[in-house]
């Protein structure tokens, strides 16, 4: 199962941060330096998981932003690594084209997405189209 | 009321928003904690406001604080605020607020239980999502406890989208309150055949992840997935299916087998890498699984080899990674598929990615062996000089390490290139691993007796050029090596050539700036050299050697005298004392040495790490039972020093055994190596070095010159090269001689060309190069076996090892929230038509409706597999409360044997094996016969078709199937014995158990004689099978009718046709392009004494009456000389009962429908019914289709369902003979004719 999802810069800050499991405040930090760390001083050409405490980590660069999921020792490491990508497809399709400041900026907007496609640390959707749903149903709620 | 909108949002106009508030923070780089804690002063102002859209904006504010590590907890009363907004735009910011920020600590959490019940039952379906979302993020026991049976209500909701997330949620629960799961799983398995993928991938999402901790509770669950394995295309679910797979295959091999022929297709047709991983992951699991004796499983293993090859090839460093990875898996049962790919692994150790390198170490560990092992680490070593950074580099050594010490230094055949290896490894600057190294010197040197010799004279040379190790300031971790070499030569002194040289290095004043601990083992070898020093000049004329020995101690010494360290200390003034006094005697010419050697008389032997543990406590020795009286409370604990050494303590302290029982020895090693070869993980040594103990002695070590003066950095070649080099010549000697003696002894062989290289050596050929006596590790006498696996007793997980295939009992509900407390009754009271258990009452009317229309829309798509299931618990479901201990037993083994025939690919499953005890004692079990009729039906729907693409392999193992179940028919209508009895009775094993019940069921079938005459018997059974082949054509329902053919004449019968005449109402199903009247090709023939089964598929239009169909059947009759044409009639009878499939009921939707009022009803009374309740019911529930919904004493509801949607409902009372059956039906003249069924069958008995 997924354990947590982080969106860094490559400066080290967190733009967004999902916890399946509850990790003391304290211990965020500590954990989320750590894994933003051993991520960011990856070269290109390394290979996309990192084995980190009882972890494993699967992350994916977009331009600056780095997408870093935890994920338990049985879970498959290129099924997350598609699911990163369809996150990112999802957050291009709503923001259209989307960028770290969509993020930042829409923070509430991005967990809704990510609440629609992992739920309790497991995937549970995929389709853009059912995903973005509720997020619509809202702005058309706060539109009108 | 207008002025106060208007005056909020001028409000709103001032305040930060979201956005703002990001803005500000980018804008204030320089003070941004200042900045932010102005925010929260503003934030705090905001949240005082009466406004909920103001606190909503403030909570979500908050919500971006957070993520950026700010505690917020103080705000968690407004969340929960937020939360309970009306307003679906507030409460997803209140929801998520406390998602980010809520945690099982968070006292207002129990203020929300109210409010998010609301949520979850809003009419809102966004509602209900956010508030299960929330929820999934801050469950406590307490929450779990109160909402399980709201949020397994959920399960069922109409919405797929709600579904879903409730299925995954309950994981959560589970996890929270243990106690649900059990009345939580049977919802949550008919999820598993949802007809939303989704809920689907939801429900098998979160049966892998239970079954991936607790695996053999749900090993029943298998044939399920198999199924939606084989036919689901979504690749999300198939790679959480097989991986759980993976975890179920390790119980249960059959299932392995079975796993491994769709898992190879699967991977040679998927273009998904993610699910080719898997595969290859799973079938790895089965055929570690399988491990022992399954040759057969070459191809599959080779097949993953190469897949895995052309991972590790692409350029793709992920699939790279994961190649290295599964191929470690394959490598544990496999080595030799993959060592094959040496190549391939050796090439990635130059790969740009630390972790690839990495992982290919991991491989290489398993890869070698006696031929490669230097040539390998040779290439190691390499490595480490070029290696960058000092993890990788550490990574490298604790690897080399780990290579040449694995299975007891198998593979090593010269231990003088090992020592040389481990020394030049302690050039590494900066290295954490000083004490590994350490401990594999002393490991060897004590151990391999022939080598302490040659360990001793580099261990002098370490000592003598201690300063090299300590030169830098912190080189710390390196200088642990100095410990094992101080001890070496001191414990095995008399291999020294110049001890007091060695001694002399061992008291030089730079020794005080090592760690207290390595001094310590300096001081005391210090003493242990000082008496070989004696030793070795006693009997000289001249004692002047000896007594400078003496001296140079009480001139060194006083130096240790003042360390720091108590240890050292101690030590170095007793030996101080102690040389004093030996001085005195040596200038009273007083002969010494042989007294001061007793100091440190006797061998030490190497005891196994874990054997202080498994020493067997002696009786009556309670070590938890206080010695004295219990210390108080407040005595603080010291720290204990830390024991750098712990592992090696055994080996230091002086409990020396001053005398081994040679024999004693003898013997134990004995039984270890008895207990070794039948131990299948313990590796054993190849035979080659177990025959070298006693080849001839030490004149064949070559000589290997080694200027002991040499010092440790040899500029250009290092020193274990040599090694590398004297090895291959050794071995090419080796085999010349080899060759020689074989030229004499035999013809000449091909062989002749091979000289010179290294080609294809075979790892027998290679003999060590030292005739090496690995001395075992010591264990206590009688040690007890213990086992490792200490599971962490904190793990949630471990609550949930719940058996789910035991009945639920009535006490087992989910907690409902009631307005009055229950009122408590009577047992027999309690099942009134009426009662309706109390948390349906809660549900909306609408609510119900759609559960079961989605009910409906589920059992339409529960195809055979499912039904089989049912069918059988059903019957087994009923008999639990009478008789409580042993059913739960009987339980077990049916469903194991459930289990068994779906898993048993061998000719004889058990049903035959039952039948043959029970012919006699009339004790077969419902479970067997009805698995037995069960069993054919999952192809049922393959065979209805004439379809002979079919693989043979299935046709056989059916046929098979049915000669047995045919066998078993003709038992017990003849019963005499037949001429396959004996066949089948000589395999009793698996589960005799079955036959222990106490109160048998008899056995029961519902195959009933057709027609019969000379030539041929026909039986029939309406197997209840509905099958939408059309989904969309609702009102066509279908019937299958299985007809079992029997030739009892003695010629061989063929070009059987059966044919049916059409009434207005039922057709038989013809191909396309017949016409109404053409007959059946029965697709088969058979040879004299044979039977076969073949099914025949009926479209009916109504079902309320039984209806009778005249047929004929033609065949041909062969015989030596001439073939007629025969032909027999019979007359099909379709019952009401067939009509009906038998489908499980929850009584919460049961006594709905009884509440509903659109049922008829009716009744029956039986007299003279003189048989125990659960026969009775058993028999309903088997002739004529039905399930029993709740039963309580003699007194059972039942319940079951028409092909065409009708609801059967009965409720059964038992008393003095006589039965009664109420019933009712939403069509009289069904019911009506139901009941006459029934009637007729306890008639019959």
């Amino acid at each position: 199962m997924i354990k947590f999802l982080l969106m860094v810069n490559k400066q080290g800050q967190t733009r967004l941060s999902k916890y399946y499991e509850a990790v003391d405040l304290g211990k965020r930090a500590a954990l989320e330096a750590d894994v933003v760390r051993g991520c960011l001083a990856r070269r290109k050409e390394e290979c996309s998981f990192v084995e980190y405490k009882d972890y494993k980590l699967v992350y994916r660069q977009y331009a600056a932003l780095f997408i870093v999921v935890g994920v338990t020792e049985n879970e498959n490491e290129l099924s997350i690594y598609e699911l990163v990508h369809n996150f990112v497809e999802v957050l291009d399709k709503y923001f259209s084209r989307v960028s770290e400041l969509d993020i930042m900026f829409n923070l509430d907007k991005v967990h809704i997405i990510l609440d629609e496609m992992i739920l309790n640390g497991h995937i549970v959707e995929t389709n853009k189209n059912r995903i973005l749903a509720p997020l619509l149903a809202l702005d058309k709620m706060t539109e009108s | 009321m207008a002025l106060k909108i208007v005056k909020g949002s001028i409000d709103r106009m001032f305040d930060k928003n979201l956005q703002d508030l990001v803005r500000g923070i980018r804008n204030h780089k320089e003070d941004e904690a200042k900045y932010i804690s102005t925010c929260i002063d503003e934030i705090k102002q905001e949240l005082k406001q009466d406004n909920i859209a103001v606190k909503a904006n403030a909570v979500c504010k908050l919500t971006y604080l957070q993520m950026l590590g700010y505690d917020v907890s103080w705000a968690a009363f407004n969340i929960v605020e937020v939360m309970s907004s009306s307003k679906f735009t507030y409460k997803r910011i209140g929801y998520l607020a406390a998602s980010q920020c809520f945690h099982e600590g968070t006292d207002v959490i129990m203020l929300t239980t109210n409010q998010i019940r609301k949520d979850l039952s809003s009419p809102n379906q966004y509602d209900t999502g956010v508030a299960l979302t929330g929820l999934s993020c801050f469950v406590t026991p307490d929450l779990a406890r109160d909402l399980a049976n709201d949020i397994m209500t959920l399960m069922s909701h109409t919405k797929p989208y709600i579904r879903k997330k409730a299925v995954l949620i309950m994981y959560k629960v589970f996890l929270k309150y243990p106690e649900s799961l059990r009345p939580a799983f049977p919802r949550l398995k008919e999820k598993l055949e949802d007809p939303d993928p989704g809920v689907q991938s939801a429900a098998v999402n979160v049966i892998c992840e239970l079954a991936r901790r607790n695996p053999k509770n749900y090993l029943s669950l298998a044939p399920l997935f198999f199924k939606l394995m084989t036919s689901s295309t979504n690749n999300w679910v198939l790679i959480k299916i097989i991986k759980l797979f993976g975890a179920l295959t390790p119980l249960e091999p059959r299932l392995g087998k079975k796993l491994i022929e769709p898992l190879t297709n699967l991977i040679h047709s998927t273009s998904a890498m993610s699910l080719l991983y898997e595969c290859v992951n799973t079938v790895i699991a089965v055929l570690i699984s399988l491990s022992s004796g399954m040759p057969n499983h070459s191809a599959s293993i080779q097949l993953c080899v190469q897949k895995l090859r052309i991972l590790i090839e692409d350029s793709d460093q992920n699939l790279k990674y994961l190649g290295l990875l599964a191929m470690s898996k394959i490598l544990k049962t496999h080595p030799k598929s993959v060592q094959s790919h040496k190549d391939l692994i050796l090439q990635c150790l130059d790969d740009k990615d630390e972790s690839i390198r990495l992982r290919a170490l991991d491989l290489l560990y398993g890869m070698v062996s006696k031929k490669n092992l230097m040539e390998i680490v040779k290439k190691l070593m390499l490595h480490v000089d070029k290696a960058e950074g000092t993890t990788y580099r550490d990574e490298l050594l604790t690897k080399i390490i780990d290579i040449c010490s694995q299975s007891n230094y198998q593979y090593i055949t010269n231990f003088e290139w090992y020592i040389s290896i481990l020394v030049e490894l302690t050039r590494l600057e900066g290295t954490r691993h000083g004490h590994l190294i350490a401990s594999q010197m002393l490991d060897v040197a004590i151990r391999v007796k022939a080598i302490r010799a040659f360990a001793v004279a580099q261990m002098a040379t370490l000592l003598d050029n201690a300063h090299l190790l300590t030169g830098n300031t912190q080189r710390n971790g390196i200088c642990e090596v100095l410990y094992a070499a101080a001890w070496i030569c001191g414990e095995f002194a008399e291999h020294l050539e110049d001890p007091m040289l060695t001694l002399e290095a061992m008291l030089r004043p730079k020794v005080a700036t090592l760690p207290g601990h390595i001094q310590a083992v300096y001081v005391q070898n210090a003493a242990k050299l000082f008496a070989t020093v004696l030793q070795k000049h006693e009997g000289e004329t001249d004692s002047q050697a000896a007594q400078e020995t003496s001296q140079l101690l009480i001139d060194r010494l006083p130096l240790f005298v003042q360390s720091a360290n108590l240890e050292v200390q101690e030590r170095a003034s007793c030996i101080l004392q102690l040389v004093k006094y030996i001085q005195k005697l040596q200038q009273k010419n007083v002969e010494v040495a042989e007294e001061v050697t007793a100091l440190f008389a006797g061998e030490l032997n190497p005891v196994a790490p874990k054997a202080q543990k498994k020493v067997p406590i002696p009786e009556g020795l309670d070590l938890d039972a206080w010695i004295n009286e219990p210390p108080s409370e407040s005595e603080s604990e010291d720290e204990k020093p830390k024991a750098v050494f712990a592992k090696e303590e055994p080996k230091h302290s002086r409990s020396r055994h001053t005398e081994v029982d040679e024999k004693e020895l003898a013997r134990r090693r004995e039984a270890r190596k008895q207990e070794q070869a039948n131990n299948p993980f313990y590796i054993k040594a190849s035979p080659s070095s177990q025959k070298v103990y006693d080849a001839p002695g030490v004149e064949h070590i070559p000589v290997v010159q080694i200027d002991l003066s040499v010092p440790l950095k040899v500029p250009g070649m290092p020193m274990s090269d040599q090694y590398v080099k004297l090895e291959e010549e050794r071995r090419q000697k080796e085999k010349a001689d080899k060759k020689k003696k074989e030229k004499k002894k035999k013809r000449e062989k091909r062989g002749k060309g091979r000289k010179g290289d290294s080609g294809p050596e075979s790892e027998e050929d290679i003999t060590p190069a030292h005739h090496v006596d690995i001395v075992t590790e010591e264990m206590p006498e009688n040690a007890l076996p213990s086992d490792d696996d200490d599971k962490d007793p904190n793990d949630p997980h471990k609550a949930l090892d719940i058996d789910l295939d035991k009945p639920l009992a009535d006490s087992e509900k989910l907690p409902v929230r009631t307005h009055r407390p229950e009122v408590l009754k009577s047992p027999a009271e309690d099942r009134d038509d009426n009662t309706i258990p109390q948390e349906t009452k809660k549900k909306s009317s609408k609510d119900k409706k759609e559960k079961k229309k989605d009910k409906e829309k589920d059992r339409k798509r529960s195809k055979e597999d499912k039904k089989k299931k049912k069918k059988h618990k059903d019957v087994e479901e009923e008999l639990p409360e009478s008789l409580p201990e042993e059913v739960v037993q009987s339980e077990e083994t049916k469903e194991a044997s459930d289990l068994d025939f779906w898993l048993s690919s061998a000719p004889v499953p058990p049903v035959a094996q039952v039948v043959t005890v029970s012919s006699s004692a009339a004790a077969a079990t419902v479970d067997s016969s009805s698995a037995a009729a069960a069993e054919s039906e999952p192809e049922e729907l393959k065979d209805t078709e004439p379809d002979d693409t079919k693989s043979s392999k299935h046709k056989k193992k059916k046929q098979k199937k049915e000669k047995e179940e045919k066998e078993k028919k003709k038992k017990k209508r003849h019963h005499h014995h037949h001429h396959h009895h004996s066949d089948a009775g000589a395999e009793d094993s698996v589960q005799n158990g079955t036959v222990e019940d106490e109160e048998p069921l008899p056995p029961m079938s519902n195959y009933s004689l057709l027609a019969e005459n000379s030539y041929i018997k026909m039986m029939k059974e309406d197997a209840d099978q509905v099958c939408d082949i059309q989904g969309n054509h609702q009102d066509e329902s279908k019937v299958v009718v299985s007809v079992i053919f029997e030739n009892k004449s003695d010629s061989f019968l063929k070009s059987m046709e059966f044919n049916v005449l059409d009434s207005l109402n039922s057709k038989l199903q013809r191909p396309d392009g017949a016409g109404p009247h053409d007959g059946l090709t029965v697709p088969f023939q058979l040879p004299p004494g044979v039977s076969n089964e073949a099914r025949f598929v009926f479209s009916v239009q109504s079902i309320v009456m039984p209806q009778k169909l005249k047929g004929t059947l033609t065949f041909i009759v062969k015989t030596d000389e001439s073939s007629t044409h025969e032909k027999l009639d019979f007359k099909l009878h379709f019952t009401c009962t067939s009509y009906l499939i038998t489908t499980p009921c929850y009584s919460d939707a049961y006594a709905k429908l009884l509440e509903s009022g659109d049922l008829k009803g009716s009744s029956l009374r039986l007299e003279g019914v003189n048989m125990p309740f659960h026969h009775l019911l058993a028999r309903i529930c088997f002739h004529h289709h039905f399930s029993v919904v709740e039963r309580i004493d003699s007194c059972a509801s039942m319940y079951s369902r028409s092909i065409q949607g009708h609801h059967v409902c009965l409720l059964v009372k038992s008393s003095d003979q006589t039965v009664s059956i109420d019933a009712k039906c939403d069509e009289p003249s069904l019911l009506g004719n139901v009941l006459d069924e029934i009637k007729q069958t306890f008639s019959k008995c």
